[in-house]
Order: structure tokens, then sequence, then C-alpha cells
């Protein structure tokens, strides 16, 4: 069968900004992110994934009123992310026009949560965010991190996913924190060991530079790449990545 | 101004189906009580998560036999998603649980490989084509007409509808070689397996069409 894929962009944000770093370090402030998430939509982007980036640290998500002012005209899928600790906290969120929701630190801490927004909401909701980072001790893995990069969990990364997908969740992100931020190609190895270990759709994410990275992690096994930087530094529309991904043999919703 | 009753049912984000039904001038009424729906002149069945939940919401509140009496009588009903999985007969999530029986067919798991017997994922997460099925050539006169045969929407289910008869096909997406119905309809009740309301301008077409029909 011929290999499709979902590009997503990426919004991380921060106390009501876009904000994008390097490794999840150095962050710098891009602006309004509906106007970002606006002009992607138009462009023809296939989802939204807005994630807050400090709302783990504080313990809450900030993004309710981001999230329904884009839902006002904005008609794809958004999930978000960051802090949600609870069923009551999803409940919220999906009040608010999110689709699904992307857990991290609250699964690590308590993988049972999994299983709760799956029965609570489906597991096609529940989307499993693993930040893997490759192992200094270990050749050929990866350790899961939390708090956005900043806590290591000691769970192995192909590990967890297959945890995880036990647990109820129905879809994956996996992103590389190495490759985050740096444009330079996404780490293959990565999208392989973890799109081979489960069953569900992995969204892959961390360093994609140009169309190329993401018709090799298509290959790789990718079944959804999210960019960040290339599209917020407008070094690509989202119709040139498309064009791009298309050129490389790979299927993507026409625009 | 065209009047539409989204039934809650608990179950499901229901500010994007508004919001899109909004965007064409209609007025929006969101309920979850027998009276309304009986009101209802025209009525949206969206819906997330597993077909027993969905159905025990709709049984708890007292909804199913108003929603039957309404298809009945020609009411024009749109299920999304989840809704379009309980206008049929029977659904084998968790076990086989009774629909709402207005559209004969039974809804079953998508299956783990595809047709060269290579695993698959599910659930099935794509934007995916629509494809006129049911004996039909394209989409005119009906909800769909705005649309292009072979324009993609979004799909996310890992149960899928398989109606009784081919002439219940509105239209078909294929995922892994097969033919995966992506829209049922029997007179005046349409169910949409993708959903329109995040389908972008091909979504909003057909559920600007769905109004024009009302």
């Amino acid at each position: 069968m011929p290999k499709k894929i979902r590009l997503i962009a990426r919004l991380d944000v921060k106390d009501a900004n876009l904000v994008k770093g390097i490794q999840l370090e150095g962050l710098r402030k891009l602006g309004d992110p509906n106007a970002f998430a606006r002009r992607y939509y138009e462009q023809g982007i296939d989802e939204l994934l807005y994630i807050d980036i400090v709302a783990s640290l504080y313990n809450r998500n900030n993004l309710s009123d981001i999230v329904r002012k884009t839902v006002d005209e904005v008609f794809i899928p958004v999930c978000v992310g960051g802090g949600l600790r609870s069923v009551e906290d999803v409940r919220h969120i999906l009040s608010m026009g999110a689709d699904k929701v992307a857990i991290n630190t609250a699964a690590i801490k308590r993988p049972a949560l999994i299983t709760e927004v799956a029965e609570a909401f489906g597991s096609q909701c529940m989307v499993l965010s693993i930040q893997a980072k490759r192992s200094r001790t270990r050749p050929g893995s990866w350790e899961a991190y939390y708090d956005n990069g900043r806590a290591h969990s000691g769970y192995d990364v192909v590990e967890w996913a297959k945890r995880g997908v036990e647990l109820g969740a129905g879809e994956i992100l996996l992103m590389s924190v190495d490759n985050e931020g740096l444009q330079r190609g996404m780490d293959l190895e990565l999208i392989e060991a973890v799109t081979a270990a489960v069953n569900v759709p992995v969204i892959c994410g961390g360093g994609v530079g140009c169309g190329e990275d993401i018709v090799e992690a298509a290959a790789a096994g990718a079944d959804a790449v999210a960019c960040a930087a290339v599209l917020h530094y407008n070094k690509e529309t989202v119709a040139e990545l498309k064009e791009d991904i298309r050129t490389g043999g790979v299927e993507v919703r026409a625009v | 101004m065209k009047r539409v009753t989204v039934i809650n049912y608990g179950l499901s984000n229901l500010l994007s189906v508004r919001h899109a039904l909004e965007h064409f001038g209609a007025e929006v009424r969101i309920t979850n009580t027998p009276a309304d729906v009986l009101a209802a002149r025209a009525l949206v069945l969206p819906g997330v998560g597993a077909f027993r939940d969905g159905m025990d919401g709709l049984r708890r509140l007292g909804l199913v036999e108003p929603i039957r009496q309404q298809a009945a009588a020609g009411v024009p009903l749109l299920g999304i998603c989840l809704g379009m999985q309980m206008l049929f007969d029977e659904s084998e999530e968790f076990g086989l649980h009774a629909g709402l029986g207005l559209i004969p067919g039974r809804v079953v798991r998508i299956p783990e490989s595809d047709t060269d017997g290579v695993p698959q994922r599910v659930p099935h997460i794509s934007w995916a084509p629509l494809w006129p099925a049911g004996g039909r050539a394209d989409f005119a006169g009906t909800a769909l007409a705005g649309v292009t045969p072979g324009q993609e929407c979004y799909f996310i289910h890992s149960y899928e509808a398989r109606p009784r008869q081919d002439a219940f096909r509105l239209a078909d997406t294929r995922y892994g070689g097969r033919a995966v119905c992506a829209a049922a309809q029997r007179g005046s009740v349409l169910g949409t397996q993708f959903h329109p309301e995040k389908s972008g301008p091909v979504g909003l077409a057909i559920l600007e069409g769905f109004l024009k029909q009302l």
C-alpha cells in the first residue's frame, strides 16, 4: 500500500505566546499562537498540536482560551497537551474544542491515567506523548523524559510506548529531544524502533528542516509528522512541504 | 433561518460542530432533552468514544425513542463518527450492543492487517478520499453534492459500519486495500464516519449541503 502521512503543526505555547527553542532550551517568543494556527490552516495543514510547555511545572494547562478561539475558525483536528493530570482536566479542554489530548508527565507519574482517559473519552482521544532522549549508557536505546525534557523517568521509550498502548493509548506522539529545533533531520532509528513496536499510529517530531526529512520519516514508519521551526520561521510553507513530500513518493492530503 | 438541534449526550466536542453549522448561518440548539429532540426540525448526533457508552447515554436521557420517532417522520438526521455508527442495528465493540436501528447493518472492528496480510494501524487516523458508493457515479442530489469524488476528509475510528445493502452506502473510502463505509444514507437519515466539522473546506461543504436540504 502507498504510504500516506499527516502533516501536523506543533505550536508550543508559554504565557499565551508561541515559542520555539532548540532541544527544548533557549525559548524565543514568536507571537500570537492563533495567528500561526490560522495561517497553517489556510495553507492546508492537516492537524494542529498545541502544547503548554510550562504547564506541567505549574500543574495547570493555560490553553483553554487559545483553543476556544482557534476552533472558532479552524476546522481541522486539534490536539492539546501540557499539564493535563486528570479525567476532569481532559474533559475541560475537550469542552473548549480540543479533539484529543497528549499526555506525558502525568502518565509517567501515574500510568493508570492513560486507561482512565481512554475509557472516558475513547482511546482515539488519548495520545501518549513521549519525549525521547538517546541513552548515553545503553547505545541504541532511548529514555523517556518529562517536565518538558527536564526530568528523566528511567523508562525505556520502546517499552513505555508498548505499555502505553496496552493501557489504552490510541496514538503515540514521539518527539526526539536530541534533534528538536535543529532542523537537521529526524531520529530515524527512534522512529523505526517505536513504529515497529506498536500497532497504533505514531506522530513523530523533532528535527524537521525540509520535506525530504518527512519523506525519510515516513519510510522509517511515521504515520504523521509534527513540524515547528521549519514552519514558524517561514522557511517553508505547508504547501511547499507537501509538494516535496509528494515528490518523494509519499502521499499527503491535497490542499 | 435554518434551525438545527445538536444532541448532547455527554461524549463529545460539541463546540466544533456548533461553529461549523453557525458558519453557514444555522441557528444551533444544543440539548439533552426528549422534548427538544421531538420539537427539532433537523438533528445532529455527534459523538466520540465507545458505542456502548454512547447508547447508554442516549438511553439514560430517554432519547432513543424520540430520535427514532423523528427519523420515522422524515426529520433530517446527521450522525457523525460514533453518531453515524449508532444509526446502525448493532455494534461488536466490547460485546454486541444494539444501536438505533435506523440503517440496517452492523459495526465491526477494523481488521488488524491489510489485504496483503501486513499489519495495519488501528485506529485508522487519516485524511482519506470519498468515493461515490451504492452504484452512484457522483454525489449529485445528496448532502455530499459539494464534494468532488476523491476529496479527502478526516477519519479517526477503530470500528467501521457495514451496511447490509449496498444501496445504503453513500460514500466509501479505502483503508488497507479494503472499501470502508465513509457515509451511509437511508431516506432522511445520513451518517458520516469522518468528521465533517474537522475536515476543512471539504467538510464544511458537506455541512452546508446538509443545511441546504432542510
